[in-house]
């Protein structure tokens, strides 16, 4: 059954004001076109949930979408700090903004838990640190056979996932190669998701290599094509990271009226997600370019 | 050879490294030092980045530590529930790079807040990977410049322990390993039987005087303090032309 729909759609039939959302990605395949019509559908009161925040979710808190954002590293990766999540966290601008945190391992953890339908999942992590004293959800607890112990989290199960992947059917079985980061779990953890790829493809390209399947139909509600979707991060074998944009918005984050200024022009002043890509321009994207990589195709076999 | 003071702390902390250690790497100068010592001394060496690429071979810098450099070409790459599970976890890793706004007397680092966590003066990124890496590797190494803002004796709060408060405080926790080498814009610093730091080596032209100054405890010297060794043509040759051609992780000497 072909769940293909516009972003505009999905975000409007799947995010409602209070939910916690999970725009998945580890620095791969960021949902940054899903982030913007958030954005554009003013979507208020989030708790915005992500390992590392990025820019997505600093635009995110900037445009006042947020109450809390559910972390384990809020940086601009490579570059420095995210200052309108400072902002927020610090200052209360423009809203105040709730901090739960926890280190990389502990959130995967506790998304594998939503996933498994578990009621904590334990690990070896936290141990020695002073931040199981300032997040109610991560506790100690002894073995029930020896006299180790580990540290649990509780389970995150977000209202609803995005994630993205370079290519998928109608139906919303995904292809995705390079690094999965997290998508798998926040998919599974999710009650909703949504899924934007930047191809779509036959349920016959799917099926020609199961192993390389990252999700599959029954859990995804909503399929988007959104070609550059992920910019300015990046897509594997599709576009490279544009490192200029992340170095902008150090500068442009860093002042309330230039951040105004910049939604006014790259979401607000958009339509959707081909809008914006023209906007950026032929030259811009040729640049992103990577060259021809193709791995050596497997043999699956066909059995009688 | 003229030489600057992060083109030598590259170098030091390339010769931390040995040939048949997998390393979880860091983004800017750990990049840099693994990939000289892969390039030197350690051809053998696995790098591992926590975006879950294992034996990384990147062709150009990498801008993060996901950077699709790190994918292209690599021998694995794990989700990342995986890689904390069965790499880091489990003890696969010999060594890894951290970072920190503070680093203390026993090694604990601190990437989190300064001031008070609920109303902090300033609103660090946080762990990331950082506190299981220092947990569960065998050596953990810091790049850092050396200044009493960054060497408190004690951190405002503990992100990633190093020796906690001891070595034995450590081993209470059930933790091995450890911090193994702080590298300075100063000094080679190491850490004693008490898991408390000393500096081993004093870089060329560095004096003791502007480690005191630099240090927020009255921090000790080896009784055999050695000079760091300076950085060899092959090394800088490697920096300069091949891993960090714009300068963006150094400063480069003429």
């Amino acid at each position: 059954m072909s769940k293909l729909t516009s972003m505009h759609d999905a975000v409007s039939d799947g995010v409602s004001d209070g939910d916690s959302v999970y725009l998945a990605g580890f620095t791969h395949l960021i949902p940054f076109a899903a982030g913007h019509e958030i954005i554009r559908q003013e979507k208020r009161d989030l708790e915005l949930i992500r390992a590392t925040p990025d820019l997505i979710y600093d635009q995110l808190i900037a445009a006042g979408c947020a109450r809390k954002a559910t972390f384990s590293w809020a940086g601009n990766p490579g570059v420095g700090s995210l200052p309108a999540f400072r902002r927020a966290a610090e200052d209360g601008i423009p809203t105040e903004l709730e901090l739960e945190e926890y280190t990389h391992f502990g959130l995967i953890a506790a998304l594998d838990a939503g996933a498994s339908n578990l009621p904590f999942a334990p690990l070896r992590g936290f141990i020695g640190s002073d931040l199981p004293e300032h997040n109610d959800n991560i506790a100690r607890v002894e073995s029930p056979f020896d006299d180790d112990y580990v540290y649990a989290v509780a389970p995150i199960e977000p209202d609803v996932a995005v994630v993205r992947a370079q290519r998928a059917d109608e139906s919303g079985n995904a292809h995705l190669w390079g690094i999965q980061g997290e998508v798998k779990i926040a998919g599974l953890a999710a009650d909703t998701v949504i899924l934007s790829v930047e191809e779509l493809c036959s349920e016959e390209t799917i099926r020609s290599d199961p192993n390389r399947t990252v999700i599959t139909s029954d859990d995804v509600d909503h399929v988007v094509h959104d070609p550059y979707g992920s910019h300015p991060s990046y897509a594997q074998g599709y576009y490279g990271r544009d490192n200029e944009a992340y170095i902008e918005w150090a500068e442009i984050a860093s002042d309330v009226d230039r951040v105004e200024a910049w939604l006014d022009e790259w979401v607000y002043g958009v339509e959707n997600r081909r809008e914006y890509v023209e906007k950026l321009g032929v030259d811009r994207l040729l640049d992103l370019q990577p060259d021809h990589s193709y791995a050596t195709p497997v043999d699956m076999g066909a059995y009688r | 050879m003229n030489y600057t003071k992060s083109e030598l702390m590259v170098v030091a902390a390339a010769r931390e490294l040995e040939n048949d250690d997998s390393v979880l790497v860091g983004i800017g100068k750990p990049n840099l030092a693994c990939n000289v010592a892969k390039r030197t001394h350690a051809p053998d060496l696995q790098m591992v980045y926590e975006s879950g690429t294992i034996g990384s071979n990147p062709s150009s810098p990498p801008l993060s530590i996901g950077d699709p450099v790190l994918a292209s070409g690599a021998v694995s790459i794990e989700p990342m529930r995986n890689n904390f599970n069965y790499q880091l976890q489990a003890g696969r890793l010999d060594v890894g790079f951290l970072g920190g706004a503070q680093i203390d007397k026993n090694g604990n680092i601190n990437s989190t807040v300064i001031g008070d966590y609920d109303d902090p003066d300033v609103r660090l990124p946080g762990s990331g990977g950082a506190c299981e890496i220092a947990c569960h590797v065998g050596r953990t190494l810091m790049i850092t410049p050396h200044s009493a803002r960054r060497f408190p004796e004690e951190v405002d709060f503990i992100t990633s322990p190093g020796y906690v408060d001891g070595r034995e405080g450590r081993k209470e926790l059930g933790l091995s390993g450890g911090p193994e080498a702080v590298i300075t814009d100063l000094a080679v610093c190491r850490f004693d039987e008490r898991g408390e730091m000393y500096v081993a080596a004093l870089h060329p032209n560095a004096t003791r005087e502007e480690v005191r100054a630099e240090t927020g405890w009255e921090i000790e010297f080896a009784d055999d303090l050695e000079t760091t060794p300076e950085p060899k043509e092959e090394e800088l040759r490697l920096i300069r032309e091949d891993l960090d051609p714009d300068e963006m992780y150094t400063d480069q000497a003429e």
